[in-house]
């Protein structure tokens, strides 16, 4: 295998098994802040019970998002060094601004958040969760706006020629300020919003099914689910906003999204199979003109085409298809299930012995948590596959991009470590999920008070 | 905020930029083998203690702050990446196989302080104390490695990729300060263990540091020895400017210190000590490699330097700004949450 496919593999696979836990950090961040302030209002101790339960869960995939993170930082420099050089002065600074104004904030209250129970008060307890949350958020903000820059290149110019060419910053706010930037933020934000509502709705409804820990299923059951539908709703918007600005902006990508090959009065597949070598798409449901209407709100306005571009210039279009129309479905089908939630807990039936509740809607609320989860992975890699042949949108082809110096073999070795290892801390990861979620919350005598500490079951003798 | 940016002179008007990010991208570093160095000591004592509850506890000494330690890493590594694209590009493709090891180890340190107490099994519990202790040892070596190898010099080639091997990066220099920095790091954590404890794990801990100082001084004397005698470049800025010499002096004292202040009870500055020892030791490295950031043995003309291998003035400008906005702060609140955390550890029901 050459490089170039190593590379992208490896790069796809450690930033997508990366991104199972960010996106739970920033939505749990917002669970927390949510529970925990409403202990700091009512002081009731089952909200102080919620707050500790899910703190212990956010550390988890907390760690887990760290010990991956680490790896992209590098990887970049790794694997990609030519595009490293190439876009170091614009690229680098975003990174650069993630870790300070990201990173400490976030891990250095992180040790308040998970270890200060008992040694500050609940005000600056929760002040540090808030900014475990507020760091969760801005890392989101500096890598999107990275990645866009990639996308919708701005506030740059290009210095040198041939092997040396490098784009320099001009203009940092319209760098931060790409056109993409700030619709693919909120996209990306409510998103992560979304796998921390499920996460929760989800195992809120496996107790309930379980009829475990009830009082506390429930109350948390009612947070994730209002978080969930607002997150829902709100990426509904967030989604139409960005995939009409990418219409403007990247119109080869938008013309993938919906495999549209003709520049045209487009319809709206709301699914299908594009067939590349006869350029139409097979077995689909067509809206007439709606492709048109959402894209301009002009019904007889046509959508360019990737006819006009060379077929060099384009990305593989039914992998693009197909995890765009996936994540949209997807997105549908959390909106319908929040809905519903909402619905069944206003008229008194989601907690109530109601048979087809319990035997439909549960199950499928604890399936939820892999709804985001899917959605998110697949909108990803719609938007980067949709940037292909490019790693810098118009400016520098992936193929172009990579490390010289860095021969296959030492990609494959890579990548297979890379592979075994990540696999066996996914296990480990679940493992762990699991043991936390049986074992439930821990009921507590008296809220804030320090726990006399009980030493494990199982010591291991002294050597001596 | 665009009004604030536009009267800020980055159009290449402010001096030294080049200068200060090489300071700057300097205390990044520091402050990542300062802080990060402590926890991977403990990692490399790890197997020392005697009983499970012993490993809780070094493992809740630094379970508080040993992730934000590693951000200083990853900060330092996208300030790298902003100001010297060059070097950031050349060092992880060159030394690919090396780095990737690196992060296996970081990765598998991480982790095992994650799950290692989540599970009463004794065999659970010594797979990752082993992990974690091996993950600390590595990582420490490969930081050693790689400062090493940039000291001695590497192959670069016109277009600063490097031309060199993997094998190549095995040499006896960079091995040896490998070694030391092991040494340095254990020491470093020897001492945080013993202010961190009590009772029967602060007397063992004791025992350590009387140990690891002393593989330290003979690793550091070594070290020394070699870098004098083959690679005197490292050296010529001291002999140039011989007030320079107030480092290395400073060094030795802020080391032969350490003891001392055990010997009075004094933990507390016994680690501002070994902290102050390893600042010594950065600004040698620093001194010594200025202006260059990466050492070309082979043509002393492919090296990068703070200039070659910046980015534009501009940037260079606006990461200032955000240094200036972020550190302080930063700084502020990191001290804050080390003091909330001050004193012996004690084991709750949050703990690892």
């Amino acid at each position: 295998m050459d490089v170039l496919l190593l590379s992208r593999i490896q790069f796809a696979f450690t930033v997508a098994f990366h991104y199972i836990y960010p996106p739970l950090s920033i939505g749990l961040g917002m669970v927390l802040v949510i529970m925990e302030g409403m202990w700091i209002r009512t002081g009731e101790k089952a909200y102080h019970e919620m707050a500790r339960f899910w703190t212990k869960i956010f550390a988890l995939t907390f760690a887990m998002g760290v010990a991956t993170g680490i790896v992209m930082e590098f990887e970049f420099g790794t694997n990609w060094a030519t595009y490293s050089r190439y876009v170091g002065d614009v690229f680098g600074s975003a990174l650069a601004a993630e870790g300070i104004f990201a990173f400490f904030l976030e891990s250095g209250f992180l040790a308040v958040l998970l270890f200060g129970w008992n040694k500050v008060g609940p005000k600056m307890h929760f002040f540090s969760t808030c900014m475990v949350c507020l760091g969760a958020h801005f890392s989101a903000v500096w890598i999107v706006v990275a990645n866009s820059w990639q996308q919708t290149p701005a506030g740059y110019h290009i210095v040198g020629e041939g092997m040396h060419a490098r784009a320099e910053i001009t203009d940092f706010w319209a760098m931060v300020f790409s056109p993409s930037s700030m619709d693919r933020l909120s996209h990306t934000v409510v998103g992560a919003w979304q796998a921390g509502a499920f996460f929760v709705v989800s195992v809120s409804a496996y107790y309930l099914l379980k009829r475990r820990h009830l009082d506390f299923a429930q109350r948390c059951m009612k947070v994730g689910l209002a978080l969930a539908l607002a997150g829902s709703l709100l990426q509904l918007v967030t989604g139409d906003i960005s995939a009409k600005h990418v219409a403007v902006n990247q119109p080869a990508k938008l013309a993938a999204y919906e495999g549209l090959y003709h520049t045209e009065v487009a319809p709206l597949y709301v699914f299908g199979w594009v067939n590349e070598n006869e350029q139409k798409i097979q077995f689909g449901f067509a809206i007439p003109k709606m492709l048109s209407y959402l894209t301009y709100g002009d019904v007889n306005r046509p959508v360019t085409g990737l006819e006009e571009f060379a077929p060099k210039d384009r990305p593989p279009i039914n992998f693009v298809f197909q995890t765009y129309h996936a994540m949209v479905a997807i997105g549908f089908g959390l909106i319908g299930l929040s809905l519903l939630g909402m619905f069944l807990w206003w008229r008194g039936l989601l907690f109530a012995e109601v048979g087809w509740v319990r035997k439909l809607v549960l199950p499928l609320m604890v399936a939820s948590v892999l709804g985001p989860q899917f959605a998110n992975q697949l909108g990803w890699f719609s938007a980067e596959v949709g940037r292909q042949p490019w790693i810098v949108y118009g400016l520098l082809r992936t193929s172009d991009a990579l490390s010289k110096v860095v021969k296959a073999d030492a990609v494959l070795t890579s990548l297979i470590l890379f592979t075994t290892i990540y696999l066996l801390l996914f296990g480990l990861f679940i493992f762990l999920l699991n043991e936390k979620i049986q074992h439930g919350p821990d009921h507590e005598k008296d809220a804030g008070e320090p726990h006399p500490y009980t030493p494990p079951q199982i010591l291991d003798q002294p050597r001596a | 905020m665009n009004f604030f940016f536009a009267q800020m002179p980055f159009d290449g008007t402010l001096p030294y930029l080049n200068e200060i990010w090489f300071v700057l991208v300097g205390v990044l570093f520091t402050g990542y083998v300062m802080l990060d160095g402590f926890d991977l000591g403990v990692g490399a004592l790890h197997l020392f203690t005697k009983t499970d509850e012993e490993r809780r506890y070094m493992l809740n000494a630094i379970g508080p702050v040993w992730d934000g330690n590693e951000v200083w890493l990853v900060t330092g590594g996208g300030a790298l990446f902003a100001a010297f694209p060059e070097v950031y590009a050349t060092i992880f493709s060159g030394f690919y196989l090396a780095f990737v090891l690196l992060l296996f180890s970081l990765i598998f340190r991480a982790v095992a302080i994650e799950f290692r107490s989540k599970r009463p099994e004794a065999w659970w519990r010594k797979t990752w104390d082993f992990l974690f202790s091996l993950g600390s040892v590595l990582s420490s070596f490969l930081i050693g490695v790689a400062i090493g190898n940039i000291v001695w010099g590497i192959p670069l080639d016109q277009d600063h990729e490097f031309a060199g091997s993997f094998l190549g990066l095995l040499g006896p220099y960079p091995i040896l300060l490998g070694i030391t920095t092991v040494a340095l790091f254990a020491m470093h954590g020897a001492i945080y263990v013993v202010m961190k404890t009590e009772g029967e794990l602060q007397a063992r801990a004791r025992g350590w540091i009387t140990n690891t100082i002393i593989f330290f001084v003979l690793m550091y004397a070594a070290t020394s020895l070699a870098t004098l005698l083959y690679i005197p470049r490292m050296a010529a800025p001291l002999q140039t400017h011989p007030w320079l010499f107030a480092i290395p002096l400073l060094n030795v004292l802020a080391i032969a210190n350490i003891p001392r202040e055990i010997h009075l009870g004094n933990e507390f500055k016994a680690f501002l000590s070994s902290c102050a020892a390893m600042i010594a030791l950065m600004a040698l490295f620093g001194v010594g490699m200025f202006p260059h950031l990466v050492f070309c043995h082979t043509e002393p003309a492919n090296s990068l330097d703070i200039v070659n291998a910046a980015s534009s003035q501009k940037t260079l400008g606006i990461m200032l700004i955000i240094a200036c906005m972020g550190v302080p702060i930063v700084l502020a609140y990191t001290v804050c949450i080390y003091w909330i955390f001050r004193g012996k550890v004690k084991l709750e029901s949050m703990s690892y």
